[in-house]
């Protein structure tokens, strides 16, 4: 279902078959771990078993004499990187922290965490080879929890960790990094004001990405010192820097060929294994392959945060907000930069509240370095808010979308984190809801209905596209960005529309480091926004040549030509229309070939806003949760293709339902993580879910020129307070802690005398 | 004249101010201008925007806000 505002497209909004598909389906596209190359090895990764400890020695000369072993790197072979927040595009990071991350040097901070790694010409000898190397430990008290690890004797994982944010600034080393603060309006002033005050406290837990294609790169050091890096990531430059950067070297020194990519959501948006490979490669003077587990995956890969919430918040008889506080504390993982300030502004920005006092603390503790994933921070502080939300409704006797309605933000608004919106349709978003015929079903015994609303801001960032027309008339797109959710399909499109050709005549491409221009991750769901704007801009400087060699075939004035529908016409009429195919054929005589090229630091990413309902079924006598009903509406701006932002609305969706009701990070005493693997991390599965129906709603964005908003990640946000509002329904229960699995369910339950 | 909104993360370098308004027209001439009314300010700011914004031009009458990072999955 779609509801559409203006102008109709001839391609933009259609449903084409995506250009890989047909590899795809077929197992022929090429994935991280398909390469093989001539004299290649196979590397592997040592991992601490302590989630805590200091490396007193490491004693790799036995692996070395070993049999098939051609190299061995430990952290002595990477230069230690002084502390520097930056990165490549949006991707910020501190340095230091990445180095240490790739390869542990004098600590080991988490299970999982990589301190050597060996090249052998078998998988076989490349594992035994990592047995024989000795590491002298000494374990150290380690701390994962988010509140003991803030407590004052915690173990301490940086003694030079001093919290910035803090004024005055601390005298002495702690686990808590920064403290963000959003402090707006009068915050006793908006509680006096308001009738119905509730207040509550949350725990999630962290979940990883869970994508299907764990990492995998195959390196190759050439003879003139530079590497060619093939692997699987949400953005090959991304690669390229990160990689050069933790060895030492120039970007130019490597090139990245990207590999289809089988999942990311966030979780490859930096790098693990690929300076690792490359090394080795370099030693060796042969090819490397590492591919990881998914023990690995789990055990050395950002997850993303766990965290530990309260909020507050004040609302008068008549349903209206006012003031809302609380203090978010969250899991960075063994180094600082959790999400935290990102939750915090997320929280309440699809509502219109001038009193706001917002904490985030970010916490360092002895599990994997968190990662970004899909709208990250925003899921866990919505969790909370929206299920608040949810309560307050309840006690003024109001329906839910109805009290989101009369705080919704809109045009003109001042959101909670501070600037002012600009078009937004988040209020479009509740009504399509509302108005949908899933709202009014009715329900049977110990079934409930839950709604909740998210928000995500979307990005833009730098991109660039080379378009080619071909001698047939045909064209090829080339851009930067990875296509995880269907991005060649939306550029060509969108060059479609621009150029007046078929879509199938159409080839996207997603080319090397080195063969189109520098561009950002495919994150922030930013791709179709700012790459596709890219893409635009090189079709009209396409189309605008074309234009001038048809003047100059016609020898009139480029202002008498017209392009329509893929062919240039004289505004008299009285010439023959060329098509592009003409001109391309023509193209040596009217200046050589017909190319061009265009780059872009894209603005105005307009903001994303998602409204959901849900129904469940509670089983009284398991606590299983069954969900029977999904309804997801989202302000995609302007869907190019409608079956990828539904898959994207639908995903994200998924995913959350996953977050709710089952995924967690379970850890024994010792810090060692318990279910590394998908048979105990229980993702949902396609028998776990309805079919999740979906409501596109185009409210154009301002900042693009077909109106794009990113659509990739706000659809994570609402589910997990969906999910616990329709479950609140159900039982009359709120449950505050996540994953609200049969066990948690069961003890409410009975904590409810049920 | 720019209106420029400080964060609490960024009040530690304003002595509390909340807002202020500045004469700037671009966003590089706009942290030069603070950092000479608020000494360290303009560091706090550059370090986090890097080159990304330095040279975007700030028409007459914007509101600035100075923002965490924000990155995507």
């Amino acid at each position: 279902m779609t509801v559409t505002a203006t102008p109709s497209y001839k391609w933009v909004g259609t449903r084409p078959v995506r250009h890989d598909g047909l590899e795809k389906v077929t197992g022929r596209a090429r994935y991280g771990a398909d390469l093989n190359l001539p004299g290649m090895l196979i590397g592997a990764v040592l991992r601490s078993p302590h989630p805590h400890a200091r490396i007193l020695s490491i004693d790799t000369s036995a692996a070395e004499a070993m049999e098939g072993v051609r190299a061995v790197v430990t952290g002595a072979d990477f230069p230690i990187l002084e502390s520097e927040q930056g990165g490549s595009g949006e991707e910020y990071v501190d340095f230091r922290d990445l180095c240490h991350n790739v390869m542990a040097r004098d600590k080991v901070l988490y299970e999982g965490h990589a301190l050597a790694a060996v090249a052998a010409t078998s998988r076989r000898e490349a594992l035994a080879a990592l047995a024989a190397i000795k590491v002298d430990y000494e374990v150290l008290p380690h701390v994962i929890d988010v509140d003991r690890a803030m407590a004052p004797d915690a173990p301490i994982l940086h003694e030079d960790m001093i919290t910035e944010g803090v004024d005055p600034v601390p005298d002495e080393p702690s686990n808590v990094a920064s403290r963000y603060v959003i402090d707006r309006g009068d915050i006793e002033k908006g509680f006096a004001e308001a009738d119905v005050i509730v207040e509550r406290e949350f725990v999630t837990q962290p979940v990883h990405q869970g994508y299907i294609e764990p990492h995998a790169v195959v390196a190759d050091v050439g003879q003139d010192g530079k590497a060619t890096v093939f692997c699987s990531s949400q953005g090959h430059f991304m690669v390229r820097s990160f990689t050069a950067l933790l060895l030492g070297w120039e970007p130019s020194r490597v090139k990245v060929i990207p590999a289809e990519i089988g999942g990311g959501f966030g979780g490859k948006t930096t790098v693990y294994v690929e300076p690792v490979a490359t090394r080795l490669s370099q030693k060796a003077g042969r090819p490397v392959k590492i591919v990881m587990t998914r023990d690995e995956v789990f055990r050395a890969t950002g997850p993303t945060s766990g965290s530990k919430i309260r909020l507050k918040v004040g609302a008068t008889s008549d349903g209206k907000l006012t003031a809302v506080e609380g203090s978010m504390a969250y899991q960075a993982g063994a180094f600082k930069g959790s999400p935290v300030s990102l939750g915090c502004m997320c929280a309440f920005a699809p509502y219109s509240v001038e009193n706001v006092l917002l904490e985030g603390l970010d916490v360092v503790v002895n599990m994997p370095k968190v990662a970004a994933y899909r709208a990250p921070g925003a899921p866990m502080a919505s969790f909370a808010s929206e299920t608040l939300l949810d309560e307050v409704a309840e006690q003024l006797g109001m329906d839910p979308l109805e009290f989101r309605l009369r705080n919704a933000a809109e045009e003109g608004v001042r959101a909670v984190y501070g600037p002012i919106f600009k078009r937004i349709g988040f209020i479009e978003t509740v009504e399509a809801v509302r108005d949908h015929p899933h709202y009014s079903i009715e329900l049977g015994p110990n079934q409930g209905r839950g709604v909740a609303s998210g928000f995500w801001f979307n990005f833009g960032g730098s991109s660039s596209a080379t378009v080619h027309i071909n001698e047939d008339g045909t064209a090829s797109v080339l851009t930067g960005s990875p296509d995880i959710g269907g991005s060649r399909a939306s550029m060509a499109l969108m060059a479609a529309e621009e150029l007046g050709i078929d879509v199938y005549d159409i080839s996207p491409i997603v080319s090397d480091t080195e063969s189109v221009g520098y561009t950002d991750v495919t994150g922030g769901s930013r791709v179709t926004h700012a790459t596709g704007m890219a893409v635009i801009d090189a079709c009209r400087n396409v189309v605008a040549d074309l234009r001038a060699r048809a003047a100059m075939v016609w020898d009139v004035d480029v202002e008498e030509v017209e392009w329509v529908d893929g062919r240039a016409q004289h505004v008299s009429g009285d010439r023959a229309p060329m098509t592009t195919k003409d001109l391309a054929i023509d193209a040596a005589g009217t200046g050589g070939p017909i190319t061009s090229s265009a780059a872009v630091n894209a603005r105005g990413a307009g903001a994303a806003f998602s409204t959901q309902v849900c129904d469940v079924e509670v089983d009284p006598e398991t606590g299983a949760v069954k969900i029977l009903r999904y309804t997801t509406a989202q302000d995609a701006g302007r869907a190019i293709h409608p079956s990828y932002v539904e898959g994207q609305m639908q995903g994200g969706v998924a995913q959350g339902i996953g977050w709710a009701l089952n995924e967690e990070y379970i850890f024994d005493d010792g810090g060692t993580m318990e279910n590394a693997g998908f048979l105990d991390y229980r993702m949902p599965v396609a028998s776990d879910l309805p079919m999740i129906d979906t409501v596109i709603v185009e409210v154009p964005n301002p900042g693009h020129p077909y109106g794009v908003r990113g659509v990739g990640e706000v659809g994570i946000v609402p589910p997990m307070a969906a999910v616990a509002n329709a479950i609140h329904d159900a039982t009359g229960l709120r449950l505050s802690e996540l994953p609200m699995s049969p066990v948690k369910v069961l003890a409410a339950i009975g904590a409810n005398g049920g | 004249m720019v209106r420029v909104i400080f964060g609490s993360a960024l009040r530690q370098y304003t002595g509390g101010v909340e807002e202020v308004e500045i004469e700037a027209t671009t966003v590089r001439s706009l942290i030069n201008a603070l950092d000479r009314r608020f000494p360290g300010l303009g560091g706090a700011i550059d370090g986090h925007i890097k080159t990304d914004a330095l040279y975007e031009r700030v028409p007459e009458g914007s509101e600035v806000h100075c923002l965490p990072p924000i990155g995507g999955g």
